[in-house]
C-alpha cells in the first residue's frame, strides 16, 4: 500500500486558510510549535494570542472573544483541552454554544509521553456535553478540509487533529463532509467501522479478509457527534455476520459505544466487536509498539473478525500492507512527542 | 474628578434599597443572601449608578419567562440578561457579574437604578422565571454564565481583549467576590490581563472575608490581596466598601494597567443583628420563630431609617 506522505499538513493549509477570515483567531498554551501554528503566529501576530500553560483561563479568553464576533481557535494537545478546564470548557463555552474550535492534537496513544498526553476518553467525555460537536481527522485530506466543516458550525467544535508526517488516504478533492460516512469498500458478511489513525491500520489489511471470501464494507467515521448518519444506519441492518469498531480510544463511549447505541435504538441484532483501549490507561512508546500492544492494529482485527466467524483467514504477517512507521524524531515534528 | 453631592446622595439611597429589598425578601422566604445586600449594596449602586457607564432603559423591563437553554440548533432569538444593561456600545462599559449567588442582591440593585420592574423579585426562584437563585446568563443583569466561581475574570478578560484589538474606547468591568481569589483560574486571568496589556479591565471586589465554610482566614487566606494584585501587575486602589465617594474615585483611576478596586466590606453592614451569627454568615436561614420575629423587629427599624 503505497501511501503519499504529508509533511505537517496542518501548517501552511491554516495559514492560507485563515487569509480572508479576519475574525479567525488563535489561542495557545506554550504548545505553538507543537501544534504546527509557528508559522501562523508568525504570519497574523496581530490574532496570534499567547496564553502561557494556563487552559482554565484560556477557555475563558476564548469564551469573551467568541462573544465579541471573534472565532478562537485553541490550538494544544488534546489532553490539555478537555481534562484540566473541563469545567470551563462547560460552563463558559458549552453551556452558551459558542463557536470556539478547540484543536486537540495527540488524541489516543499516538505519543510516546505517556498516560499525561495521551487522550484516550477525550470522545467519551465530550460526547456527553451538549452543543458539542466532535470531529476527527484520519488522513492529510480531512486535515486540510476538516477547517470549512468546524467553521460552518454555529457552536464549538472539537478536532481531532493529526500533525507531522500524515498519509493522504483520501483523494484530495474528497472534502471533510460533517456527519458522512466515508463508504471504503462495500460488501455485506461484516460491517468495519474504524476513526482517525486505525482508518489506515484496517484499510492494509481488510483487502485481505475479503480475498478470503468474506465481503466486507468498510466505514471511515469522521464525525463522532452528530452521529445520526443514514448511511451508518444502512450499513449496520445490512452487515450479516458480525459488527467491529476500531479506535484510537477506550472502548468506552466512543465510537464503539456509538455504535451500540445506534444498533440498540434501531434494533440491529447482529453481535458487535469493539476494539481500541479496553478500559486501561497506557504508557509511552512508539505508536506502533502500542496499537499492537493494545489491540488497535491491523493483525487485531484480523482476528477479531476470525473470533467472530469462527474461521481462521490464514492472514500472515506478510500480506498484512507493509505498516507506516513514522520515526520518533521525524523532522517533520518539532519535539519527539 | 469629585462627583456632585446629587450623585452620592443618590446612589446612597439605592444602597439603602438594595438592602431593604433583600431584607424583606428573605423575611418572606425565610431565608436569603442577605450578608451579600449588607456587603455589597455600595458596590453595586455604584456600578448601576454611573460608574459603570451602562446605556440607559428608557423603562425598567420585566423579567422574561425562561424559555430554553441555549443550543446550536436553537430556533428563535436567545435573550441574556445584558438587555438589561442597555444596548452595548463601543463607548460604553461592559459589566460582568461573577458570583452568580449575589443575584437577589443584584436584582435588587436593578430595581434601584430603573432597570429591572419592581415586583421583578416575586419571581425569585420561582420555576419557570429568569429570576434564578443562581443567576444564568438568561437571568436579568447577567452577560455570561459564571455560577461556578472564578470565570467571569477570563470571560471578561476575553472580552477586554477583543474590545482592545478593535480600538473600543469602552471598558469591561467584572464584579468578583474575595472567595474567587482563592481559585487558580483568576491567578491565571490576572496574569493574561496584564501580559496582554488589557488596561481597559477593572475588576472591583466585594471584599467581605466571608465565604461559605466562615470566615476566610479559617478557610485559606488570600492576604495580602493588594500586594498579591500589584504583583501580579494590576493598579490597586484599596477603599472602604461602603464609603460611595471613595469606591467612585477608584472607578476614574485611570492608568497604563488593568485596574482593580478592593472595597473592604462589613457583611452585617446596616443589619448589625446578624453579627449574632458570626462567624458564618453566608447564607441566613433563620432557627426558629423567635429569631425570625427579631430580624422582623430589626426590619421595622431599618424601613423606618431608610
Amino acid at each position: 500500500m503505497a501511501l503519499e506522505i504529508v509533511a505537517r499538513p496542518h501548517q501552511q493549509n491554516f495559514i492560507d486558510w485563515a487569509a480572508d477570515k479576519p475574525e479567525v483567531v488563535v489561542l495557545s498554551a506554550d504548545l505553538t510549535n507543537s501544534c504546527e501554528v509557528g508559522r501562523w503566529r508568525d504570519t497574523y501576530p496581530e490574532r496570534f494570542f499567547s496564553m502561557g500553560m494556563a487552559e482554565q483561563n484560556m477557555m475563558g479568553f476564548a469564551a469573551g472573544l467568541a462573544r465579541e464576533g471573534f472565532e478562537p481557535w485553541l490550538h494544544t494537545f488534546s489532553v490539555f483541552l478537555y481534562r484540566r478546564p473541563l469545567d470551563q470548557l462547560e460552563m463558559s463555552i458549552a453551556y452558551p454554544a459558542l463557536k470556539v474550535r478547540l484543536v486537540g492534537f495527540l488524541p489516543g496513544i499516538m505519543t510516546p509521553g505517556g498516560v499525561t498526553h495521551q487522550a484516550i476518553e477525550d470522545i467519551a467525555i465530550l460526547r456527553a456535553i451538549p452543543n458539542m460537536t466532535i470531529l476527527e481527522t484520519g488522513d492529510a485530506t480531512e486535515v486540510e478540509t476538516v477547517l470549512d466543516v468546524a467553521h460552518a458550525v454555529n457552536g464549538p467544535v472539537y478536532i481531532r487533529m493529526l500533525r507531522g508526517e500524515v498519509p493522504r488516504l483520501f483523494p484530495k478533492n474528497e472534502a471533510f463532509v460533517l456527519n458522512r460516512a466515508r463508504t471504503l469498500m462495500d460488501g455485506e458478511d461484516i460491517l468495519v467501522l474504524t476513526s482517525g489513525i486505525c482508518t489506515e491500520e484496517a484499510m492494509r489489511v481488510l483487502p485481505t479478509v475479503q480475498e478470503r471470501g468474506v465481503s466486507v464494507t468498510h466505514l471511515h467515521i469522521s464525525t463522532h457527534k452528530p452521529f445520526d448518519d443514514p448511511r451508518v444506519l444502512t450499513a449496520l441492518r445490512r452487515a450479516k455476520k458480525g459488527i467491529f469498531t476500531l479506535e484510537n480510544h477506550t472502548v468506552i463511549g466512543g465510537l464503539g459505544s456509538a455504535v451500540a447505541e445506534m444498533m440498540a435504538t434501531n434494533g440491529v441484532g447482529v453481535p458487535l466487536s469493539r476494539l481500541g483501549l479496553q478500559d486501561t490507561y497506557a504508557h509511552g512508546a512508539s505508536q506502533k509498539f502500542l496499537m499492537k500492544e493494545y489491540g488497535l492494529d491491523a493483525r487485531a482485527l484480523v482476528t477479531a473478525i476470525e473470533s467472530r466467524l469462527g474461521t481462521s483467514l490464514a492472514i500472515d504477517d506478510s500480506e498484512i500492507a507493509e505498516g507506516r512507521t513514522t520515526a520518533v524524531h521525524s523532522s517533520a515534528k518539532v519535539e519527539a512527542l | 474628578m469629585a462627583h456632585s453631592i446629587t450623585t452620592v446622595s443618590k446612589i446612597e439611597t439605592a444602597a439603602r434599597g438594595i438592602r431593604r429589598r433583600v431584607f424583606a425578601h428573605t423575611l418572606a422566604n425565610n431565608g436569603g443572601y442577605l450578608s451579600q445586600a449588607c456587603s455589597a449594596a455600595e458596590i453595586l449602586s455604584c456600578l448601576y449608578g454611573g460608574m459603570a457607564n451602562l446605556a440607559p432603559l428608557l423603562t425598567p423591563l420585566a423579567p422574561r419567562t425562561f424559555d430554553g437553554v441555549p443550543n446550536v440548533g436553537r430556533k428563535g432569538a436567545y435573550h441574556t440578561g445584558a438587555e438589561f444593561h442597555g444596548q452595548p456600545d463601543a463607548e460604553r462599559d461592559r459589566l460582568i457579574i461573577s458570583p452568580a449567588h449575589y443575584a437577589l442582591v443584584v436584582y435588587a440593585a436593578l430595581i434601584e437604578s430603573g432597570r429591572l420592574t419592581e415586583d421583578s423579585l416575586d419571581h425569585f426562584n420561582e420555576d419557570g422565571s429568569t429570576v434564578e437563585m443562581i443567576g444564568a446568563e438568561h437571568s436579568p443583569g447577567f452577560e455570561t454564565t459564571t455560577g461556578s466561581l472564578a470565570q467571569a475574570i477570563s470571560q471578561g478578560g476575553g472580552i477586554a481583549l477583543a474590545r482592545k484589538v478593535r480600538g473600543e474606547p469602552g471598558k469591561t468591568w467584572v464584579f468578583m467576590s474575595d472567595g474567587e481569589f482563592q481559585e487558580g483560574q483568576t491567578w491565571e486571568a490576572l496574569s493574561a490581563a496584564s501580559y496582554h496589556g488589557l488596561s481597559n479591565m477593572r475588576i472591583i471586589v466585594d471584599v467581605n472575608r466571608q465565604q461559605c465554610d466562615g470566615p476566610m482566614d479559617r478557610v485559606m487566606i488570600i492576604e495580602p490581596l493588594s500586594l498579591r494584585l500589584q504583583a501580579f501587575g494590576w493598579d490597586v486602589t484599596v477603599v472602604k466598601g461602603h464609603d460611595v465617594p471613595a469606591i467612585l474615585n477608584a472607578g476614574d483611576v485611570e492608568g497604563s494597567k488593568p485596574q482593580v478596586i478592593l472595597c473592604y466590606t462589613d457583611p452585617a453592614h446596616g443589619i448589625p443583628l446578624l453579627n449574632e451569627r458570626a462567624p458564618v454568615l453566608h447564607y441566613l436561614r433563620f432557627t426558629g420563630a423567635e429569631e425570625r420575629a427579631r430580624y422582623e423587629e430589626a426590619f421595622k427599624e431599618f424601613a423606618h431609617g431608610a
